[in-house]
This record gives structure tokens, sequence and C-alpha cells, in this order.
């Protein structure tokens, strides 16, 4: 679960790790005034949303008077900011926030993560501040330094003072460092994150240390031990269909072909989807209906695929192991009676009961394309595109 | 005749008398499974489906010689049951729990540092050697004695190919989903290394998906030290990047990460690597030198 910029930086502060003093506002009158509240003479406007590049969508102005601040924050709220990682149609900005503007003497990268190869915690860290460590680590290695944490002891001294050493980071700065790192894995432990970046961490007005962007993801499944954080989430930053759907215990996300996928299993709706693809199909989701498939969550599962205008065919592949076929036909037939669906629906059913659900499906008298295996069941349903095409 | 677990093993459950667990070693028992009893704190002395009920783990070892468990247990409690069950000294844990928080598993995986125990899942359909010993929620039914190990991520997945290598006659020595999350118990090169010291195993069947480095460490193993076919399908090829498909650890992070990248990595490492997931079955035949 993403959290936006400013309560990520209430979380740091939380912590005892230094931000800017600033305030998140819904309206252009009120940045003026927070501008005001905040005092000095240049401000930060940043667009809150959840994607990264930011700035280079424009959603970063950084002003010199209180009339500026106001203009900047007009323009951005209320319209969809296009970045990098938005897509076409971008973000809608609700919320600016609203900072003093800091004189930044340097720059660098500090971010925790869950590393999969060693199945640890990792700190790392680059004198490339700004940038994304990823693009970092791949063209200059030796900027990055990483220190993986034993979760016996977490993270210690010594390895922050090799980190902040690496960094350049040394003399006054040091032991700030050291602590605004132990602080950093701190909160990333309490609360559960996934991942948490300090981009940049900045060296500001030569004697201090700040971290001046920030963005954490938590866990989903520890929520329920964080009901803080579990309040943070903004559900108008989400697919309203994938949370739909996740409230059916189904879980769904949309693409953008036209072959509508209802599958058990994550690895299975995978594999449907290659072979739809290899089959020269485009799936327009990804949706896998979990194990214990009622007939009302198979329904919800048409419902939710059909919502999708581009959807021309559906191809349901259930191979029920703890799933049971005879539930899934009759959820089939019921979504097909209730729903009035138009397009065709190629159904392969496989495993527990299946004779059963074919026998449900066949007695129904109601049309759909049956269809034996995996192969079978991809050649039909882009077949059934074709059809219809032509 | 299999790895891990097989009709000799003694086999118990943790959070036994819950209605799930109930349901799934009652069909584990019906196939012949060696359930020897269970454990819920609370309600030891009593009997369950036959076998006794134990408060601690150490008590139904000490009582039963247990050495596998099945831990049914709800995620916010698996990950506590999983080092109980490495204290007591149980070899085969198998975690079914889907939703564990990820650092409880990095906390688990750190207990398990210089133990002698093996975790398969969480987040995982589970083991079995068919006609044997089943420890998880798989169908038995589908499954058929014979002489390919398989390894994969996902249950319905590890179904398909199963179903799809009963059609050719190819039976399975033990198969076992690894599961789906990004910090789990047992990776691929863990099991594919216990394929290749069993003598009843011909050949090796992955099943990856898009997202972490295993496979690909897998087959780096795989390439240098074993001597069995290793046949490997990758899903994930038509996912979008940066985007968790279903799955926790099922994600595109870096080029690495797709199943393109996987596939080709893996083939050059002289895996037979399966383009299209309807030729799984036919692909494993072929590793033995065998067409349809």
């Amino acid at each position: 679960m993403n959290i936006h910029e400013y309560q990520a930086k209430e979380l740091l502060r939380g912590y005892g790790i230094p931000v800017p003093t600033g305030r998140v506002v819904h309206s252009d009158t009120h940045a003026a005034s927070a501008a005001e509240e905040i005092g000095g003479d240049r401000w930060v406007v940043k667009a809150q949303i959840h994607a990264g590049g930011r700035g280079k969508g424009g959603g970063v102005k950084v002003v010199d008077t209180i009339e500026r601040v106001q203009r900047a924050a007009d323009e951005l709220i209320g319209t969809r900011l296009i970045t990098p990682q938005t897509g076409p149609r971008g973000r809608l900005v609700q919320r600016v926030l609203v900072e003093e503007a800091r004189v930044i003497f340097k720059e660098y990268y500090l971010g925790l993560l869950i590393n999969r190869a060693t199945q640890r915690i990792t700190l790392i860290a680059s004198t490339a501040g700004g940038t994304e460590i990823e693009e970092i680590a791949k063209s200059d290695p030796k900027r990055v330094i990483r220190e993986t944490v034993d979760p016996a002891v977490g993270l210690l001294d010594f390895q922050c003072r090799k980190v902040a050493a690496h960094l350049g980071l040394t003399g006054k700065l040091m032991a700030p460092t050291v602590k605004l790192m132990k602080r950093f894995y701190r909160l990333f432990r309490d609360k559960d994150a996934q991942m948490a970046e300090i981009n940049p961490l900045a060296v500001v007005d030569g004697t201090s240390i700040m971290a001046l962007d920030a963005k954490i993801a938590f866990d989903g499944n520890a929520l329920y031990r964080h009901p803080d954080i579990a309040g943070l989430r903004d559900f108008d930053e989400e697919d309203p269909k994938e949370v739909d759907a996740s409230g059916h215990g189904l879980s769904y996300i949309a693409l953008d072909g036209n072959v509508g996928c209802i599958v058990n299993g994550a690895g299975l709706a995978m594999a449907t989807m290659d072979a739809i693809t290899l089959h020269g199909g485009r799936p327009a989701n990804f949706l896998d209906v979990g194990g214990g498939a009622s007939p009302e969550k198979i329904a919800n599962a048409f419902r939710i695929v059909l919502e999708d205008p581009n959807v021309k065919v559906i191809l349901l592949n259930i191979f029920a192991g703890i799933n049971r076929c005879d539930w899934v036909a009759q959820g089939i037939v019921k979504a097909i009676q209730d729903q009035e669906i138009q397009v065709p629906v190629v159904v392969r059913l496989a495993g527990t009961n299946a004779d059963e659900g074919r026998k449900i499906l066949n007695q129904s008298g109601l049309d759909f394309i049956p269809a034996q295996q995996l192969d079978d069941a991809a050649t039909k349903a882009v077949a059934a595109l074709e059809e219809k095409a032509s | 005749m299999s790895i891990f677990v097989n009709r000799n093993s003694k086999v118990i459950i943790q959070g036994f008398t819950g209605q799930h667990a109930t349901f799934h070693a009652e069909e584990a028992i019906k196939g012949g499974t060696p359930i020897v009893g269970g454990v819920t704190p609370g309600k030891g002395g009593a009997t369950h489906l036959g076998r006794p009920v134990f408060h601690t783990v150490s008590q139904a070892v000490e009582e039963t010689g247990a050495d596998v468990s099945g831990v049914f247990v709800p995620p916010p409690f698996a990950a506590d049951a999983v080092m109980e069950a490495i204290d007591a000294g149980i070899r085969m844990i198998v975690v079914i729990a889907d939703g564990i928080p990820v650092q409880d598993m990095v906390r688990v995986k750190r207990y398990l540092v210089g133990r002698d125990a093996i975790i398969i899942g969480p987040n995982t359909a589970g083991i079995i050697t068919p006609g044997e010993c089943k420890v998880g929620i798989m169908p038995s039914h589908i499954y058929r004695p014979g002489r390919i190990g398989v390894v994969s991520r996902s249950g319905t997945l590890n179904y398909e190919a199963v179903e799809q290598m009963n059609a050719l006659g190819l039976g399975q020595s033990t198969s076992v989903s690894i599961g789906g999350d990004p910090v789990n118990g047992c990776d691929f090169l863990t099991v594919l290394q216990a394929f290749e010291a069993d003598p009843h195993t011909d050949a090796v069947l992955l099943i990856g998906e898009i997202g972490g480095p295993h496979e690909v460490e897998a087959a780096q193993w795989a390439q240098e030290h074993m001597s069995k076919p290793l046949s490997a399908f990758i899903a994930g090829a038509s996912a979008p990047a940066g985007r968790r498909m279903g799955h926790a650890g099922a994600i595109v992070s870096g080029e690495d990460d797709t199943a393109r990248a996987k596939m080709d990595r893996m083939a050059r490492l002289g895996v037979h690597v399966v383009e299209n997931p309807a030729d799984i079955g036919a692909t494993v035949l072929r590793s033995l030198g065998r067409t349809g």
C-alpha cells in the first residue's frame, strides 16, 4: 500500500528525522496562507499523487512570492498530472504540499527494501541523489553502497558509519547521519514497510541533513496490526475496479486487450494470459478468483470483467483443487442469466467435479463455447474474437 | 521413491481442529497420508479425526515421533507456529497460509539459520508424493505416481502441468509448490538439489513466474551440477511491468524480472524452456528423449 509524500514525511518527523516545514492544502487560497504561516521567501509547491516522476511532469514548482505560491497551487489542484509513471491519462491532483524551500548543498539517495536475493532487509545509498536508484545501479554501480541487515540484531551503528563514510557524510555530519539511518530503519521495521526511500536526502545550509522527499510502501498483509497506517490509504489513488474486485475476494488488474479472463490461481491466470497472447489475442485483464470460488464470486467476476467496454470475448479457465467445478458452473449460469451477457464465453473446467460442472452447463441450455485444454480454450477465444470482427 | 515426504513420514497438522485444516486433513487421511496427530493450543488431550491433539509441537513430537508438519494456522500467527515447529525439531514444515507479513518471514528465515529444517511455503498448495503422502490443499486425485519431479510457485498452474504430463503417461515422483511470496521458506534450488539426489526421479519440471532471481539461480546450479534433464516454464510473459500479478512476489521490478529475460537466460543454461503453457507436458517428454 502506497501513501502520499506528505504522509511519509509526517511519519519520518514522528521518528525524529528532519523534514522541511510544510503544510498540505486542498485549495490555492489555503496554499497562500500556508506559505505565510511557514514564512521565509522561497517555497516549494508539490502535487500530491502516488506516482513518481512528478518533477519531470511539472508537478513540483519552486516560487518566491506568496502570489506565485497561490498561482502554482491553482495550476496544480484539479488538473490531471502526467508523469513518466502515471500513464497517458495522468492522475488527478487533489492536494498540494507547500514547504519552505531549503538551500541544497548536496543530495543523496537513501533507501530500505526487502531484498529477494538475500531474503533480508537491505539499506541502500548513493551519492546520486534525486536520480532513480535503478538507473545509478546500472550506469555507475560504484556509487551505490548496500548493507544487509541481520534481523536478529537490526541495523547496526557501524553499518551506518560505513554508509555515511562512503557517501562522504563525515565530520560533524556523521553522527546525525547515523542517527537518521537508524531511525529510518526503526520506522521501516515497526510499521512493516516493504520499500522506503528518502530521495533526496540533502545537506542543507551546510550543517544539517534533511529528508526533502520521501516515498514509503507498506506490506498490505501487515496492515491488520497497523491501523494508523491503514488509515492513510487513499482510495482515490487506486483503480476503483481493483478496489471493487478486492472487496469481493477477487484479484483484478486491468490491461489493454479485449479477451476478458476469469481464472483461479495467480500462476494459471498468468499462463492463460500468455496462451491468449501466443494465439494472437490480447488479454483485457488479469483476474484470480482465488480458492473457494462461490457462485456469487464467479458472478461478480463476470460483472467486473464486463464493465470494461473493450471486452469482446470472455475466457473462463478453472482448474479446481479446493474449488469445485459444479459451484463454478452454477456461478456461470447465474451470471449469464442475470447479466444478459452478449459476448461469447469460452469455458474450460478441469479438476474437482469437472464432469458435474460440465453437466450443469450443458443442461442450462445457455450459449457458451466449451473447451477441453488450455490451448483449445485460447484458440477458441481468439477465433470467437475474429468471428465477431468479421 | 520421492523427496521430502513419503509413506514413512509422520505428519502432524498445526491448527488441527480448525475448519480448513480439518477438511484437508480428512482428505489427506483418506488418500493414505500418515497423519499421526495435531496441535491446537488449549485443546491438548482431545482426539480429532481419530488422532491425538497436543497443546504444543514439542509434545506432539515427543509422543508421536512426528517429523513433518502442515501449518494451517492463520497468517497473523503462522510465523510463530513455524518457529515452534523448527524448535521442536520438525524437519519438513509446509506453510499453507496466504498473507503472512513479509517481515515475519524475514525473521523466520533468520531463525532457520543453523537449524536443520526445510520450510515449504508460505502461500503454497503444498507437497505431494502421489499415493503416499500429501501435506497441503491440492486435489490428490489429479496426481499419478511416476518419475518426474515437479517444483512450481503456483498451485493451479502445477495442476495444469500435471494434467498435461498425465495425458502423456508421465507420473510424478513428488510435486512441490514453493509458494508465491517474495520471501519464502525454500527456493527452487533446494528442491532441484533434492530431485537430483533422488534415484526415483528421472527428470524435473520447474514452473516459475515473473519477479525475483531464483529461477535463474536454480538453472545456473543445474547447468553445473545436474545430470537429469530440466524443463521450465515462466508464467507472466504478457504481464505489464510494475504490477503485482496476484502473488505478492509476481512483479516485474527490473529487466531481469521479465518472463522473457528469465526464459532466455535459462535456455542459454541448457534448460528445456517451454514457450507455450500448453506445451509443458510435451516439453518434459522431449527432455527425456521421447516424443508423444
